[in-house]
C-alpha cells in the first residue's frame, strides 16, 4: 500500500490551499498565487540557502497550527517560516504586515542611490516595483549615503556596491551554479560589501548568471552598459544549441540588433534555466540564435509600453496613384536623424562622445574610476583598503 | 408648418421708396461705421516686431536644460519617450569620461536627442516626466520651414545656452521673453 502522503492545510489572507509539509509559507502563497504573494527580494527558490535576509516578505501568523493555535508572538519573514497543518498566515489583510513592511523598504533604501535614470536596471528592477508597490513617497533618512567606487569585476560584469542590498544572491548563484565563487561580502554592518577581495575577476563561465539573480542595478551586464533603455528593447525567446548550457535564452532585441541576452524569467522574476556566458555575452547577433516569437509581457509592465504586436503596415499606394512617380514631398526619418546610425550591439562596453563622433568602436573604460578587485567605499573603512585608519 | 424658433420674421418684399432708391443715405451710414474704425483701438499687433506675452503655463519648443554650472542635465533615462504619447522623442546615450565632468551632470548623458516637432502634440507629458528638471516646453513655437526636414530638432537646436559663457542667451531662453528662432 502505498503511503499517502499527508498534506498541511494553510490559510493565507483567508485562502486555503494544501501544501507538502516543509513548504515555506512563501511558497504556499506562489502556489496561491496573486495578490497574496509576499514581495521578496534576497529569497530565490533556485537557490539553497537564499531568502531571510532583507525582512521584506514579513507575514502575521495568526494561528501556528490546529495542534496550537496560538499566534506567532512576532512578524515571521515568509520565505524561511515552514508551514504548520492548519497555519493561519495574514499577509495583506493586516494592516500591520504592510506598515511593517513599508519600514522595510525604507531600510533598503536608506543607502541606496535612487539613481534610476542612470542604471540599466530600471524597469525591470526588483527594488523599484518593490518601493512603488510597498513604500512611501518620501525618506527620512538624513545622513549620508555610503558610496563606493563603480569596479569592473571580469569582463563583462560591472559592480556598482553603491546600488547593493546585500541580498547575498550573488554568492549563492556563485557558490551553487558558477561552482566556483571568487567574490564574497566582506566587513560588516555598514561597511559591508560584495568583492572579489584581491583583485581577482570572476572567471567562471556560469558567472553571467549573478547578473539575472540580481534584484537591484549592483551586478550589471557591461556589454548592455547604457546601450538602450530595456523598455525601448523587444524581448523575444530564442535558443542555440551551446555546448555549456540549454541554451534558452531571451533577446532583448532594437530593430535587427540583439542589445543585450538574458535568461529566460518566469512570473517570479527567476530564471528558468541558468545560462552560460557564451550565449549571454558572445553572441550578440540575430543569426546565432534561432528566435522562437515574442515574450509574453503583462500588460501593464513598463516593458510593454510602445510594443505593438500584430501591427499592419499599410499599403503603399503613393506610386499607383501618381502614375508611377514617387511622391516628393514624403520625409523619410531616417535620412535626417542621427539616431540609430551606429551599430550599438556589438560593442564591448558602454558608448562614449567618441562612439557617436567619428570612431564607432570607441567605448567607455572608466580607467580612472576601476579599482581591479574589490571596490574602496569612498569613506574609507573596508578592509581591502591599505588605508584604513 | 411651425417654426421652430421665435425668431422668424416674413421677408417684405415692397418695392423700394424713392429714398431707398438714392442708395447715397445707406453708403455714407455705412462709410460712417468704416470710419469711426480708424478712432477706436487697433486689435492686432505687428508681429513679429511685436509680441503678445504667453501664458506662463504655454507649451512651445522644448528646451534641453543645463544646472548652474552649465552641465546639460539629461540623463538619457528615456522617460520623456516612453511618457511621449506621440512618440517623437529618440535618444542615444553615452558614458561620460574622465574630463568630461564639466560637460555632463550624471556619468551618463544623451549623445543624441532628437525631438520630431512634425509628431509633436506639445502636450507636455515630457516636461512631466523628465526627473532630472533636463527638458522644458519653452514659450517659443516651430518657426515655419519650408521643408520637413528642419523640424527634426537635433540636441544642438534644443540645447539651451550655456549659462556660464553666454548668461544673456541662458536668460532669454529661461525667461518668458519670446523670441524668435
Amino acid at each position: 500500500m502505498a503511503e499517502e502522503k499527508k498534506l498541511f492545510k494553510v490559510t493565507i489572507d483567508n485562502i486555503s490551499v494544501d501544501v507538502e509539509p516543509g513548504t515555506t509559507i512563501l511558497m504556499a502563497a506562489r502556489k496561491i498565487g496573486g495578490d497574496v504573494v509576499p514581495p521578496a527580494m534576497c529569497f530565490y527558490s533556485k537557490l539553497q540557502g537564499s531568502g531571510g535576509k532583507c525582512r521584506t516578505c514579513l507575514v502575521r501568523v495568526a494561528a501556528g497550527s490546529t495542534a496550537d493555535p496560538r499566534p506567532m508572538p512576532k512578524l515571521v519573514a515568509s520565505c524561511r517560516t515552514a508551514v504548520m497543518d492548519g497555519m493561519v498566515v495574514e499577509n495583506i489583510t493586516n494592516p500591520a504586515v504592510l506598515e511593517a513592511r513599508k519600514g522595510v523598504v525604507e531600510f533598503l533604501l536608506l543607502n541606496h542611490p535612487l539613481d534610476c535614470p542612470v542604471c540599466d536596471q530600471a524597469g525591470e528592477c526588483d527594488l523599484q516595483d518593490l518601493s512603488y508597490g510597498h513604500g512611501d513617497a518620501g525618506t527620512r533618512y538624513e545622513f549620508k549615503r555610503r558610496t563606493f567606487e563603480r569596479i569592473d569585476i571580469g569582463p563583462y560584469i560591472q559592480l556598482h556596491m553603491t546600488r547593493c542590498i546585500l541580498c547575498y544572491r550573488c554568492v549563492y548563484t556563485a557558490d551553487q551554479v558558477a561552482g566556483q565563487r571568487e567574490h564574497g561580502v566582506l566587513d560588516r554592518g555598514d561597511h559591508a560589501q560584495i568583492a572579489t577581495y584581491i583583485q581577482k575577476s570572476l572567471e567562471s563561465p556560469m558567472i553571467g548568471n549573478v547578473i539575472d539573480v540580481c534584484p537591484v542595478g549592483a551586478l550589471t551586464d557591461r556589454t548592455f552598459r547604457f546601450k538602450n533603455r530595456v523598455w525601448f528593447t523587444k524581448p523575444v525567446d530564442a535558443h542555440r544549441d551551446c555546448p555549456h548550457c540549454k541554451g534558452k535564452t531571451r533577446l532583448w532585441m532594437r530593430g535587427d540588433h540583439v542589445l543585450r541576452v538574458t535568461a529566460r524569467k518566469d512570473q517570479w522574476g527567476e530564471v528558468e534555466e541558468w545560462i552560460c556566458n557564451e550565449c549571454r555575452f558572445e553572441k550578440k547577433k540575430v543569426s546565432d540564435w534561432v528566435i522562437e516569437g515574442p515574450t509574453q509581457v503583462d500588460r501593464h509592465s513598463v516593458i510593454n509600453a510602445g510594443h505593438y504586436t500584430n501591427a499592419v503596415k499599410p499599403n503603399e499606394f503613393f506610386t499607383k496613384v501618381l502614375d508611377g512617380r514617387k511622391p516628393k514631398l514624403l520625409l523619410d526619418i531616417h535620412t535626417v536623424s542621427d539616431v540609430n546610425k551606429v551599430d550599438l550591439n556589438l560593442l564591448p562596453g558602454p558608448a562614449t562622445g567618441a562612439t557617436f563622433n567619428g570612431n564607432p568602436q570607441a567605448t567607455g573604460n572608466n580607467t580612472t574610476d576601476v579599482k581591479k578587485g574589490a571596490g574602496k567605499n569612498l569613506a574609507g573603512t573596508d578592509s581591502t583598503n591599505p588605508n584604513t585608519p | 408648418m411651425t417654426s421652430l424658433t421665435n425668431r422668424k420674421t416674413q421677408v417684405e418684399r415692397k418695392p423700394m421708396t424713392a429714398m431707398e432708391k438714392l442708395y447715397l443715405p445707406a453708403i455714407i451710414k455705412g462709410m460712417g461705421i468704416t470710419f469711426s474704425h480708424m478712432f477706436k483701438k487697433n486689435p492686432t499687433i505687428n508681429y513679429p516686431e511685436q509680441v503678445r506675452p504667453f501664458s506662463s503655463v504655454f507649451r512651445g519648443l522644448h528646451i534641453l536644460n543645463r544646472d548652474e554650472e552649465g552641465r546639460e542635465r539629461c540623463t538619457a533615462c528615456g522617460l520623456c519617450a516612453v511618457a511621449c504619447p506621440a512618440e517623437a522623442i529618440t535618444m542615444e546615450a553615452a558614458e561620460r569620461q574622465t574630463g568630461e565632468e564639466h560637460l555632463y551632470r550624471e556619468e551618463k548623458y544623451a549623445a543624441k536627442y532628437e525631438v520630431n516637432m512634425l509628431r509633436c502634440i506639445f502636450c507636455g507629458l515630457c516636461e512631466e516626466a523628465c526627473p532630472k528638471d533636463a527638458v522644458y516646453l519653452s514659450q517659443t513655437f516651430a518657426p515655419a520651414n519650408f521643408g520637413r526636414q528642419g523640424f527634426i530638432y537635433k540636441k544642438e537646436d534644443l540645447l539651451i545656452p550655456n549659462p556660464v559663457t553666454d548668461p544673456e542667451g541662458f536668460a532669454k531662453a529661461k525667461g518668458s521673453i519670446p523670441q524668435a528662432k
